[in-house]
């Protein structure tokens, strides 16, 4: 028998989270709905490799598959993916983390950040955030319950984070600095003097200094630095890292964080609860990376640097003026002379000419006057879409 | 390995304006070194990889391998080199293993290859035994898969 009740309108708004509802769309969605639309355009706008995993990984983790290892493994992630981290680490930066409780292998650089900021976090504390930067730290402080304080990088400082810039949003609130580079959107690297010029402030005022080091392999001129490098810095450093950009494994989802054991154990309680552990075949094809992947790595990073080359000399030759970005994969030009807002540049291009590149306002207001153009493409797909961003420039 | 060569190696095709752009370096630089690598003899020619199977003229491919009697004075170079001047054959090696040269040759016909084989190598002197492996299929030509599927495609925009 069925019942028949006096059921008022589903408000589904009504039952979500305020600071869900609240938190505002990405910018990055909107333009993603509008690329879809069109066919057959040159997309710049892409942020991951365009390489497909190396195939000795992807073996290592068809191998693993048939040998049945489909299990959970170890919350912290597997001992020998630990070990290999640290191996990793020791080599890129010279510095030790014990496998056993300074690791946490994570489901890519993404978890990591979270976890992160709700280890740290209590309501109302206040997080540095220089920008343009890469779009989930803003987010991710605020569903920590944080309280995110934007700054501005400015170009004229090569997008790097200055004592200046950051003293006058420092407050008695204030938690942690949030450290992006090699950058997205900029492709700026701050290297071991850049950072030495901030840590005195850090110290000063007692900040935590969460470091999102997923472009650390990709430098092409300077050399990229971490904070937890410097000397008596490494404790109040959480590195964050992953093999998504470096060995072309985004669709793995693999990351980890690096730092202090009691930081490091209550971003594990988080992950134990809310994720367990990182899938266990992308940690063996992980292992296979660091261990054996260094060769496939520098080739793809020098294809990286060969676009890097044609492409930003590209836009300089156009009128497109665009200081050299020294990491990452992505060149970040101005457009303030053309008159146009970042959107209205990037929509119009999109329409007339086919050729998508992400609004620089995205990545923070600082990007404002900026278009993001990833040369993780292939060449002949980059010397067209300069030729139809120069057509286009032609005809404003 | 030398910028300018692992480039051409990929693309034999790219113009010295172009592979100037990528080392961010000028044309007039590289097309200087690249006439130096062919002086010299580093460079020795440009060449097409051509899946023949598509092309539908279709040729036939062996590999023979054959055993030698070493020459007193001039080991195995002087067979060797003989071997190589044919025009049917397309790359001559020194292995090592069971047997001592490795020959490709290509002809219009499997008939073509063999009598070839027969006529011309077996009986040098100094060749003691010939054995032909005809290639049915080719997977993988000079680091070129001729299989590989088209690459999936990835999200058009992503953060
Ligand atoms: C700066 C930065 N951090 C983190 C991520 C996310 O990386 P993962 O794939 O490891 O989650 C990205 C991806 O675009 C990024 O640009």
């Amino acid at each position: 028998m069925t019942i028949l009740r006096e059921v008022p309108a589903w408000n589904a708004e009504a039952h979500l989270s305020r600071t869900v509802r609240d938190l505002p769309p990405s910018g990055i969605r909107r333009f993603f709905d509008l690329v879809n639309e069109m066919d057959e355009a040159i997309s710049l706008g892409v942020g991951e490799p365009d390489f497909v995993t190396p195939w000795h990984v992807r073996e290592a983790c068809i191998y693993s598959l048939e040998s049945g290892y489909t299990s959970y493994t170890s919350n912290k992630g597997m001992p020998e993916l630990r070990e290999a981290i640290a191996d990793f680490t020791k080599e890129q930066l010279g510095l030790d983390y014990d496998p056993g409780d300074q690791i946490l292998v994570t489901t890519g650089v993404s978890e990591a950040v979270d976890l992160a900021f709700r280890a740290t976090l209590n309501p109302g504390d206040e997080v540095i955030v220089p920008e343009p930067c890469y779009v989930a730290y803003v987010p991710d402080i605020i569903l920590a319950g944080g309280v995110p304080r934007q700054v501005s990088t400015r170009i004229d400082d090569g997008f790097r984070v200055t004592p200046e810039s950051i003293l006058p949003a420092i407050t008695e609130k204030t938690k942690a600095l949030v450290l992006s580079y090699p950058n997205n959107p900029t492709g700026a690297i701050m290297t071991r003097s850049d950072l030495e010029d901030i840590a005195d402030l850090v110290v000063e005022h007692d900040l935590l200094v969460i470091s999102d080091e997923v472009y650390g392999m990709l430098t092409y001129s300077g050399t990229h630095a971490s904070f937890a490098q410097l000397d008596g810095m490494g404790e109040r450093t959480i590195i964050l890292n992953g093999l998504s950009k470096s060995h072309a494994m985004t669709g793995w989802r693999i990351g980890y964080a690096l730092g202090d054991p009691r930081i490091i154990g209550a971003m594990t309680k988080i992950h134990q609860y809310t994720m367990l552990c990182a899938p266990i075949m992308s940690q063996m094809a992980a292992i296979e990376a660091l261990l054996h992947g260094e060769e496939e790595m520098l080739k793809m990073k020098h294809e990286y640097n060969l676009r890097r080359r044609l492409f930003v000399s590209g836009l300089n030759r156009i009128g497109m003026p665009c200081i050299e970005p020294q990491g990452a994969f992505y060149a970040f030009p101005s457009i303030i002379d053309t008159g146009l807002s970042s959107e209205a540049f990037a929509e119009r291009l999109l329409r007339e000419q086919k050729v998508a590149v992400v609004p620089g306002n995205v990545f923070g207001q600082s990007g404002e006057g900026f278009l993001r153009c990833s040369y993780a493409t292939s060449r002949e797909e980059l010397i067209e879409a300069l030729d139809r961003i120069e057509t286009f420039l032609g005809r404003l | 390995m030398n910028e300018i060569l692992q480039i051409l190696s990929e693309n034999a095709r790219a113009t010295p304006a172009e592979i100037a752009a990528l080392l961010g370096r000028t044309e007039e630089d590289v097309a200087r070194e690249i006439k130096e690598l062919e002086d010299s003899g580093v460079i020795r020619k440009y060449i097409t990889i051509i899946d023949w199977e598509k092309a539908s003229e279709g040729y036939v491919y062996a590999v023979i391998e054959l055993k030698v009697a070493l020459q007193r004075s001039t080991g195995y170079d002087s067979v060797a080199e003989r071997i190589a001047r044919f025009s049917e054959v397309q790359s001559v090696r020194l292995i090592s293993g069971d047997h001592d040269l490795s020959v490709t040759v290509r002809g219009k016909s499997m008939r073509d290859v063999a009598f070839f084989v027969a006529e011309k190598i077996a009986p040098l002197e100094g060749v003691q035994s010939t054995c032909t492996h005809f290639i049915l299929k080719s997977y993988k030509e000079h680091g070129v898969i001729l299989t590989d599927k088209p690459k999936p495609k990835r999200l058009v925009i992503t953060a």
